[in-house]
C-alpha cells in the first residue's frame, strides 16, 4: 500500500498494524480520510456509470437499452448513491478528515475512536443499500425523494434501501458533532478563529447542519419503514394521514443536506484561488460569515421544493421570500472570490481551473435557482427537466469540481508524487465542455416543457436529448483522461516535496507526506492562513 | 389592448420569467467578463508578483451585499405577484374535474360526459379539479405555464384559458411509476361552437352514449397502459385469453389457485387488491366508479380475448 519511500515518520508507515487492519481499523485521521476519500469516490464512479446508463436510455425516443421499470429503478439508484453515498460525506469525511485537523494545528479530531465508528456506520449502510439493489423486490423505484404513498405502496425494496441511508445518517451526526468539538477544542496556540482557513470555517457551517438536521432525516425515514412494515397510515390520506407532511419532512433534512453538500465545495475553492493568485483572500470574514448565513438561512427554505403541491398560498409566499435571503450570502462569496483576483499574479495550474470553472457552474446554478425561487416562474419548471440541471450545475459543477480541484490540490501532499500538468489541464477543459453541453440543453428542455423522470418524450424533445448525451460522452471522456492521470502520478509520478504552491496555511508547513502525528513540534500559529508575504524564499512557512 | 381582456397565464408568468432571465444574463455575463479580464490580465506571466495586498473593502462590501438585497426582492415580489394570478380563477369559469390514475387521466364535465382528452372551448376560462385515486401525480400545461400536483385526499385545482384552438401537451409532472411517463394527453381547445357540440356528446362521440365500445372504454381507462392484447408481459397480466386461464392468486397473502370467470374479472376491477395475481405487485388502482354497463361491458370484452 505505500505508493513511495517515505521517510519512517510518514503516516503511510508508522503504524502498529499490519496490512488490511492498519487501514480499517486505524484511528489516523489521514487513513479515515483516505478510506473516506475512496469508498465515497468509488461510489461516485458507480453514479457516473448510472448517470452514463440513463443517458444513453434517453438518448432517442422509445426504448434505446432499457425498459420503463429498469429505467425508473436506475435513476433512483443514480441520486441514492451521488447523494447519500458521495456528495454528502465526501467532502467532510474525505477532504475534511484529511485536512481540517490539519489546519488547526491538531494532532488529530477531537474523538478519534467515533471517527473511525463514522466511517464503519457510513461503509455498514452503504453495504445495506447495495443488498437491496439484489434481494426483495429489487432496486428501489421512488426517486430518491421517496415521496408517500407512491413509496409506501411500490413492491421494490424500498424498506432495506431507507434502511441503509438511515445508518449513514448517523455516520453524518458523528462526524458533525467530532468536527464541531475539534474546531472548539484542539485549536493550536494562536490559530485564532480569525485565523482559520476558510476550509475549515466551511467544515464548522456544514457540521452544524449535519448535527441539527440530520436526526430528521432519520426520523423521515423511519417514518416510511413505519409506513411500509406496520402500516400506520400516517401519510395516507383514507386513513387520516396526509402525503404533504412527508414532503415537509423529506425537505426539512434534504434542503439542508444541499447546502452540506456545497458549503464545503465553497471552502475549498476560497482556499485555492488565493493561493494562485498569490494574494490575500478578499472579505475573509464576509465569506467565513456568509458560510454561516448560508447554513442558517438555508435551514429554512425546505418549502420551495413544494410550491405546487397544494400547501397554502401564505407557505409558499414565506418560503420564496427565505429562498431568495439565502441568495444573497452565496452572491458575496462569489463577488469575494472575484475580487481575489484582481491585482494578483494568477497561475492557471490544474486546482485553479477546477476553481474557477466551481465559481462559472456555480453562478450558473445559482443564477437558474432563482427562477426556480419565484413562484411564478417555479410553477413552470417545477419537476422539469430545468430542475434536474439546476440541480447538476450546483452539486456537479459546483461540488464535483471543487472535489476534482481538492483531489489535485490536497492528494499530492498525502502521497509525496504528483500528476502530470498537461493531461490534468486536458482532461479539465474536456470536462467543462461536456459538462455544459450535457446540462445546459437540459435546462433548455425543462423550459420547453420536458418533465423529469421520464422514460420517453415526445418527438419534439428528441434533438436536445441527443446533443445532452452527446455531451455526458464528453465528459466521460475527461473524467478517465483526470482518472488515469491522477491516480497514475499519486503512485509513480514526479515527487511533490515541500511547497510548490505557495501555501500560507498550517498543511503547507508540513512534512510530505505528513508525519503520524502531523507536527514533528506543536506549532504556534503567527499569522493568517492567506498571509503570503510571511512566506520564505524557499516557499516554506 | 382591450382592457375587459382576460389575461392569460402564460401572459402572466412569461413576463417574470423575461424579468429574472434578464437580470441573471446581466449578471453572468459580468461576473464572467471580470473574471476572464483579470485571469488574462494579472496571468503570471504578465503580473510575475502581485501588485496589491489588499484583503477586502468596507464599502464594496456594501455594495454588494446591498445591491442583490434589492435585485432580489424585486424578484421575490414579481414573483409572488404572477403566482397570485395562477391562483386567481377568473369569475364564470367552466369546472371540469380530473381524475389522475396510473397512469391515465379522466376528464369529467359537468353534464356528465367523461373524456381521456382535456377538451376546452377557446376564450373560455377552464378550472380543472384535481382529484388522485392513487398516488400524487401532477398536473402539467408547459404551453400555459400551469402546473399543480394531485394529491390524494386533497382539493387542488389549477386554471388556465386557451385563447388559441389546437392541440396542447398535458403531462404527468410528479414521478408517479412505471409508465410516468406514459402519463400524457393533450388539451383540445376548440372553437365555442365546436365545443358545445362536442359537450353535447353527438354519436360515438364518447362512453355517455348507449352502445359502449370496450375496447375503447379498455383504452380510455387505462386497462391498456399495463396489460397488454397481444400476450407481452407489462405491469398487469396480459388480457390474452384470460377467460378461463388459472392464475395462482394471493387472497390476503394467502396464495390459491383459481379460473378466471366473469366474478373474478368483475370484482378485480372493482377491488384490484381483493385477488392479486402472483408475480405482479398489488399497485392496481380501484375503478369503483365505473357504470354498471361500463363494467360488465368491459368484462363482455375481456371475455372475448384469445
Amino acid at each position: 500500500m505505500i505508493p513511495a519511500q517515505h521517510p519512517q515518520t510518514s503516516f503511510w508507515n508508522d503504524t502498529g498494524k499490519t496490512g488490511i487492519a492498519s487501514w480499517i481499523f486505524s484511528t489516523d485521521h489521514k487513513r479515515i480520510g483516505l478510506l473516506y476519500f475512496y469508498s465515497t469516490f468509488g461510489f461516485f464512479l458507480v453514479g457516473v456509470l448510472l448517470g452514463l446508463l440513463l443517458r444513453l436510455e434517453l438518448m432517442a425516443p422509445g426504448r434505446t437499452i432499457m425498459g420503463a421499470a429498469t429505467y425508473n429503478a436506475v435513476f433512483t439508484v443514480h441520486g441514492v448513491t451521488m447523494i447519500f453515498l458521495f456528495i454528502l460525506p465526501g467532502l467532510p469525511g474525505g477532504f475534511g478528515n484529511l485536512i481540517m485537523p490539519i489546519q488547526v494545528g491538531a494532532r488529530d479530531v477531537a474523538f478519534p475512536r467515533l471517527n473511525l465508528l463514522s466511517w464503519w456506520l457510513y461503509i455498514i449502510g452503504a453495504a445495506i443499500v447495495l443488498v437491496s439493489l439484489f434481494t426483495g423486490g429489487g432496486p428501489p423505484d421512488t426517486g430518491w425523494t421517496f415521496y408517500v404513498p407512491f413509496s409506501a405502496r411500490t413492491g421494490t425494496n424500498v424498506t432495506l434501501a431507507v434502511f441503509g441511508v438511515f445508518i449513514i445518517g448517523f455516520s453524518a451526526i458523528l462526524t458533525g458533532l467530532n468536527f464541531i468539538t475539534t474546531i472548539h477544542r484542539l485549536r493550536a496556540v494562536g490559530m485564532t478563529w480569525g485565523r482559520l482557513p476558510l476550509f475549515t470555517w466551511s467544515l464548522y457551517a456544514t457540521a452544524w447542519v449535519q448535527v441539527l438536521a440530520t436526526p430528521i432525516l432519520a426520523i423521515t425515514l423511519a417514518l416510511i419503514m413505519a409506513e411500509r412494515t406496520l402500516g400506520t397510515g400516517l401519510f395516507d390520506p383514507t386513513r387520516g394521514g396526509d402525503p404533504i407532511m412527508f414532503q415537509h419532512l423529506f425537505w426539512i433534512y434534504s434542503h439542508p443536506a444541499v447546502y452540506i453538500m456545497i458549503l464545503p465545495a465553497m471552502g475549498v475553492v476560497s482556499d485555492i484561488i488565493p493561493v494562485f493568485s498569490r494574494k490575500p483572500i478578499f472579505g475573509y470574514k464576509m465569506i467565513a460569515f456568509s458560510s454561516l448565513a448560508i447554513a442558517a438561512a438555508g435551514s429554512l427554505v425546505w418549502g420551495h421544493h413544494m410550491y405546487t403541491s397544494g400547501m397554502s398560498d401564505t407557505a409558499v409566499l414565506v418560503f420564496s421570500f427565505l429562498t431568495f435571503i439565502v441568495a444573497i450570502p452565496s452572491a458575496i462569496k462569489v463577488f469575494n472570490w472575484v475580487s481575489t483576483l484582481y491585482k494578483g499574479s494568477i497561475s492557471l495550474e490544474a486546482p485553479m481551473l477546477f476553481a474557477l470553472s466551481f465559481i462559472l457552474l456555480f453562478s450558473i446554478g445559482g443564477l437558474s435557482g432563482l427562477i426556480l425561487g419565484a413562484a411564478a416562474t417555479d410553477v413552470h419548471v417545477h419537476d422539469t427537466h430545468f430542475v434536474v440541471g439546476h440541480f447538476h450545475y450546483v452539486m456537479f459543477g459546483g461540488t464535483g469540481f471543487a472535489f476534482f480541484a481538492a483531489m489535485h490540490y490536497w492528494l499530492p501532499k498525502f502521497y509525496g508524487r504528483r500528476y502530470a500538468e498537461k493531461p490534468a489541464i486536458v482532461a479539465w477543459a474536456l470536462m467543462f465542455t461536456g459538462f455544459n453541453i450535457l446540462y445546459f440543453t437540459m435546462q433548455v428542455l425543462g423550459m420547453q416543457g420536458m418533465p423529469r423522470r421520464y422514460y420517453d418524450y415526445l418527438p419534439e424533445f428528441a434533438t436536445l436529448n441527443l446533443v445532452s448525451t452527446i455531451g455526458s460522452w464528453i465528459l466521460a471522456v475527461g473524467l478517465v483522461i483526470m482518472l488515469v492521470n491522477l491516480f497514475r502520478g499519486l503512485w509513480w509520478g514526479a515527487p511533490f516535496t515541500g511547497n510548490p504552491w505557495g501555501g500560507a496555511s498550517l498543511e503547507w508547513s508540513i512534512p510530505t507526506p505528513p508525519p503520524t502525528e502531523n507536527f514533528l513540534e506543536e506549532p504556534v500559529v503567527t499569522h493568517g492562513p492567506y498571509e503570503f508575504a510571511s512566506l520564505k524564499n524557499d516557499g516554506t512557512v | 389592448m382591450d382592457p375587459t381582456r382576460l389575461i392569460t397565464t402564460t401572459e402572466a408568468i412569461d413576463p417574470v420569467f423575461m424579468f429574472i432571465f434578464g437580470a441573471c444574463l446581466v449578471l453572468l455575463l459580468g461576473i464572467t467578463t471580470a473574471m476572464i479580464y483579470f485571469v488574462v490580465r494579472y496571468h503570471r506571466s504578465r503580473a510575475p508578483q502581485p501588485t496589491s495586498t489588499s484583503d477586502g473593502n468596507l464599502w464594496l462590501e456594501i455594495v454588494w451585499t446591498a445591491f442583490p438585497t434589492l435585485l432580489v426582492m424585486a424578484m421575490f415580489w414579481y414573483g409572488w405577484a404572477g403566482y397570485l394570478k395562477l391562483r386567481d380563477i377568473p369569475k364564470g369559469a367552466m369546472e371540469v374535474t380530473a381524475t389522475a390514475r396510473m397512469w391515465t387521466w379522466s376528464f369529467s364535465y359537468a353534464n356528465g360526459r367523461t373524456s381521456p382528452k382535456l377538451y376546452v372551448p377557446v376564450g373560455m376560462p377552464v378550472k380543472v379539479k384535481l382529484v388522485s385515486q392513487d398516488v400524487i401525480h401532477g398536473f402539467f400545461l408547459p404551453a400555459f405555464r400551469v402546473k399543480r400536483d394531485v394529491v390524494p385526499g386533497m382539493d387542488n385545482f389549477a386554471w388556465f384559458v386557451a385563447d388559441k384552438a389546437g392541440t396542447y401537451d398535458l403531462f404527468c409532472s410528479q414521478y408517479c411509476g412505471t409508465n410516468h411517463s406514459a402519463m400524457i394527453s393533450t388539451v383540445e381547445a376548440l372553437p365555442e361552437a365546436e365545443f358545445a357540440a362536442w359537450l353535447g356528446g353527438g354519436a360515438g362521440g364518447g362512453t355517455a352514449a348507449a352502445g359502449l365500445d370496450g375496447k375503447k372504454l379498455a383504452q380510455e381507462k387505462g386497462c391498456l397502459g399495463c396489460h397488454s392484447l397481444d400476450g407481452s408481459p407489462g405491469v398487469g397480466p396480459s388480457f390474452k385469453g384470460i377467460m378461463g386461464r388459472s392464475e395462482v392468486v394471493l387472497t390476503k397473502g394467502v396464495e390459491r389457485s383459481i379460473t378466471v370467470d366473469k366474478e373474478y374479472l368483475r370484482r378485480s376491477i372493482l377491488e384490484p387488491q381483493a385477488d392479486v395475481v402472483k408475480g405482479f405487485q398489488p399497485i392496481m388502482p380501484a375503478f369503483g366508479d365505473l357504470k354498471k354497463e361500463e363494467l360488465e361491458a368491459l368484462v363482455e370484452f375481456l371475455g372475448v380475448q384469445k
